[in-house]
Formats: C-alpha cells, sequence, structure tokens
C-alpha cells in the first residue's frame, strides 16, 4: 500500500485537493482510502465518503495535543487502510499551529499552501513546508500571474528541493500533476520505526495537564517566558 | 526523506517555438474533427465556441502538459522547448483571467521590483519597460507609487498584461477574456505577441476573436476546425471596433456623470 502525508495552512485546500487526486485513481479503478486528523470537529471524512464513496476516517484529538495524537496513532490508522484492501492510504493532518510537520522519513510528504496566505507565509510555515517532498500552490486563479511567480519564489526560497506545482481546488485543475508522482512512488510497508522529519514540541507545563488560570502562580512544569527587554 | 532527482527539477522552462496539441476524444467520446492544433511563438489564436463547448478544458490540457492522461486524452507536444514534463515550478502558462486580482499590498514599484528579482531580470530597465507598456494600454496613467490596490479594473489588468509580457518566464500565454473596461485590447495582444510566446485568447468577445489571425472553433469538447480570419472579416473588425468604440464614448460619458446628444456621430 502507498501512504502518503499531507499537511497544509487552513483552509487553503487541503481536503479539496486530494478529492480531486482520489477521484483520479478512482477512475482508474484504485482503492484508495483517507485519514483526516483534527482537533475538535471535522466532517471531511464525510466528505471523502459521499463524494468518492472510498472509506474514510477522522480521528479528533480534542484534549490532547494534535500533533502528538496523530504521531500516536499511526501504526492504527495503516493497520486500518490494509484492512480496507486500499492501494493507496492519505493521511490528512489539520492546518493548525505549524511549529512541527506531520511528516516522516520514507513517506511522501505533501504541503498544501494557498496564494493568498501572502508573501511571508511560506517562512512562517516552518518545518511543514521546509520538509515537505512537494508543495501543492492553491488559489492561483485569484491572484496574477506576477504574484502566482513570486509566491512560488518564495516557497523555494523555504524548501528548494521539494517539487512544486499549481493547482485550483475548485476545478481540480493541476492535480494531475500529483498523480502522476504518486503513480511513481514506492510502496510503504511499516510506518513501525520510521522517524519524524522534526520532532514535536516539548511541553507538559500544567497547561497540559488541565490548567486554565492565567498567572504565574499556576504555572509549573516546563515554562518558558518571553524576552521583553532588548528585543530592537 | 525521498530522494529526488535533480533532473526533475525544472524551474526555468525555456522559450518554445511551438506548441501542438494532438486531438483526443470529444464529450461523447468520438475522435475531434481536427487532427492537430499547433501555435507558434509570437502568434495568437483564439479559441471559440458557446458556454460548455470545451475551450477550459483545452486550455486545462495545455497547462497540464497533457500527455494522453487527462479526460480528453489529448497530448502536448512542445518543438524546441523542455523534452520532458516539467515536474517542478509554476508551470508553463502564464494565465490571465478575469477572475485574477492583485492581492499584495505594495506600491507598483515595488511589486515590480519583487518579481524583476526573483525572476533574475535586470531590474531597473524591465520595471521601466513593464510600466510604459501598461502605460500605453490604458487612458489612466500608472504611477510607480500607487497602491496595487487603488489601481482601476483597467490599470490592474494592464499591469498584468505588461508584467506577462516582460517579466514572467512562462513561454506560453492564456488569455481567458479581457474585458472592455479601459484597455486597448488590439495593443495588448500586439504587446504580448512581441514576447514571442504562443499566446491563446479564449473569448466570448467577436472583437477578440477576429483580432487573432486564427481561431479554433470548439462543440462539444471537440476540436472541430481553424477558421483564418479573411480580408472581409478584418474590415468587418474596422467596423466592430468603431462600435465598440462608440459603445465606450458613451459608457464614459454616462459615468462622468454627463449627458449623451440626441445626435449620433457616424460610425
Amino acid at each position: 500500500m502507498k501512504v502518503i502525508t499531507i499537511a497544509g495552512t487552513p483552509s487553503s485546500g487541503k481536503t479539496s485537493v486530494l478529492l480531486h487526486t482520489l477521484n483520479l485513481f478512482k477512475a482508474e479503478g484504485i482503492k484508495t482510502a483517507a485519514v483526516k486528523f483534527d482537533a475538535l470537529a471535522t466532517q471531511d471524512h464525510d466528505l471523502y465518503q459521499r463524494r468518492l464513496g472510498i472509506p474514510a476516517i477522522r480521528g479528533l484529538s480534542d484534549y490532547v495535543c494534535p500533533d502528538h495524537y496523530y504521531v500516536s496513532n499511526l501504526e492504527e490508522v495503516l493497520a486500518w487502510g490494509h484492512e480496507q484492501g486500499a492501494a493507496l492510504l492519505v493521511i490528512e493532518t489539520a492546518g493548525l499551529c505549524f511549529r512541527c510537520a506531520p511528516h516522516i522519513n520514507g513517506v511522501p510528504a505533501v504541503t498544501v499552501i494557498d496564494n493568498l496566505s501572502g508573501l511571508g507565509a511560506p517562512e512562517k510555515m516552518g518545518p511543514a513546508l521546509k520538509l515537505a517532498d512537494v508543495v501543492a500552490i492553491t488559489k492561483g486563479d485569484l491572484v496574477s500571474q506576477a504574484e502566482k511567480e513570486v509566491f512560488l519564489h518564495r516557497v523555494r526560497q523555504v524548501n528548494q528541493t521539494a517539487r512544486a506545482f499549481h493547482c485550483n481546488g475548485l476545478t481540480g485543475n493541476g492535480v494531475l500533476a500529483l498523480k502522476r508522482m504518486i503513480d511513481q512512488w514506492p510502496e510503504v510497508p511499516s510506518l513501525t520505526g520510521l522517524k519524524l522529519r522534526y520532532s514535536m514540541p516539548a511541553s507538559v507545563c500544567s497547561y497540559c495537564t488541565g490548567e486554565i488560570r492565567v498567572g504565574r502562580n499556576f504555572q509549573t512544569g516546563n515554562v518558558v517566558k518571553i524576552h521583553v527587554a532588548n528585543q530592537n | 526523506m525521498l530522494q529526488i532527482k535533480t533532473e526533475d527539477l525544472a524551474p526555468e522552462v525555456p522559450r518554445m517555438a511551438s506548441i501542438t496539441l494532438l486531438a483526443g476524444r470529444d464529450k461523447s467520446g468520438r475522435g475531434e474533427p481536427l487532427p492537430q492544433l499547433s501555435v507558434e511563438a509570437g502568434q495568437s489564436l483564439a479559441v471559440v465556441g458557446p458556454t460548455g463547448s470545451g475551450k477550459s478544458e483545452l486550455l486545462s490540457d495545455i497547462e497540464q502538459w497533457a500527455d494522453r492522461d487527462t479526460v480528453t486524452g489529448r497530448r502536448l507536444v512542445v518543438s524546441d522547448g523542455p523534452t520532458g514534463r516539467p515536474h517542478d515550478g509554476g508551470g508553463i502558462v502564464a494565465r490571465l483571467s478575469q477572475k485574477t486580482s492583485f492581492v499584495m499590498d505594495s506600491s507598483v514599484e515595488h511589486f515590480l521590483h519583487i518579481h524583476a528579482e526573483c525572476r533574475n531580470r535586470g531590474q531597473e530597465t524591465i520595471v521601466e519597460q513593464t510600466l510604459d507598456a501598461a502605460n500605453q494600454l490604458c487612458g489612466e496613467p500608472i504611477r510607480l507609487g500607487t497602491s496595487l490596490q487603488v489601481l482601476s479594473g483597467g490599470q490592474s489588468r494592464a499591469l498584468m498584461i505588461a508584467d506577462i509580457a516582460f517579466i514572467s518566464d512562462a513561454p506560453v500565454v492564456l488569455i481567458d477574456e479581457i474585458e472592455n473596461a479601459g484597455i486597448d485590447k488590439l495593443k495588448a495582444l500586439s504587446i504580448l505577441s512581441a514576447s514571442d510566446k504562443p499566446i491563446l485568447v479564449a473569448t466570448h468577445d467577436p472583437i477578440l476573436m477576429l483580432m487573432a489571425p486564427r481561431r479554433l472553433v470548439m462543440r462539444e469538447g471537440g476540436m472541430q476546425r481553424v477558421i483564418e480570419t479573411s480580408p472581409e472579416e478584418r474590415e468587418r473588425l474596422a467596423e466592430l471596433r468603431r462600435m465598440d468604440a462608440h459603445l465606450c464614448r458613451a459608457r464614459d460619458l454616462i459615468r462622468a456623470g454627463d449627458t449623451l446628444q440626441e445626435r449620433e456621430p457616424a460610425l
């Protein structure tokens, strides 16, 4: 079974890009399955089922860090994918804080970012963009050609080696490029023992364990303070 | 991380002497009447046909470098260009459509500079050339210090066209309709043609259709035939342009709060 991880900024079109891409596989009679990880709510798994009729599940992290929850459940979703008899399993994560990235060494990693997110967005996005193998840039139909080219250049400055391409999440125009890449990718037999491309944040402070009050007196454990002085 | 071969990366797509689309199937699965379609660099081709006739699909086949793997089954062949399909970068097509707008918060000058910079172009001359060209296209002059966000519809479109002609590196130009708003369409086409790229214009505007020396007729998803603009049609074009100018004058007068005179100036 082939496996890909997909990350991206909120509302950048991760699900739309995947829906169009998986539809191309469906047309070839290739079985696919989708997992959506999110924090509190998502109906995206429902979209995969209704639009494509493919098996899809969701994992909601609720009170746990969504990225930690994601990595803690990778073996489970891989086993689920196998049970579905899928030839391709896509693991879509929520567009969250971008301190870390869901991407794993040895598993093709796709990151979606949109042209409307601003020229500073690629730099701010951190490891999710820097460590991706493929960058899908969406919403190019809404901005000038010049801005598309400048935005791509900014993406390049953050990640020189990824394959980047433009695509339209509404019409699906451009996703053929991703489909062609997936065709070339190898299967991922197991995830056990593979390593994340970027470590997850150290946490475990009082807020991690349910503290909700603001103030020094309530902060214990791993607490880091801002340096307000001498920043300029 | 996955191994990525450096030869797969082709961010700079070179100039193309011509593009050729080999026929596939129409919407009902029949072979297309026109076996192939070629557009040379510096030439423009209008794509005509009613809504749903397959114009967008045709443009998309070019954008996606179709290789018998799109719904139409067409194949794109490029002469004097890259031998393989570039997996990377902004693609081979610069697209100008009515939906696009500037979203950047920047002055015209800063914007042109950063675009020229990321395309490794000599900045001073190219920024001037681009602004000059844009100003030839629209009535209201664009100034370097103006914010992109306050440009009028016509000014934005003029700047986008000039930018595609002078700064953009994409070797093919697709125009998805140019609106009437204060743009000299003939000059726009000639500025783009001078940039020596194949140009495709999908349009419902008879003036734009006749401005291109050739037009492709689309029907039910298939390429039907190519018609060359005849001398008679070029005469009709002159007449249509006068009518268009007449309409524009009336629009400008009414917009400016003036009234129209009873007597019609001769067409």
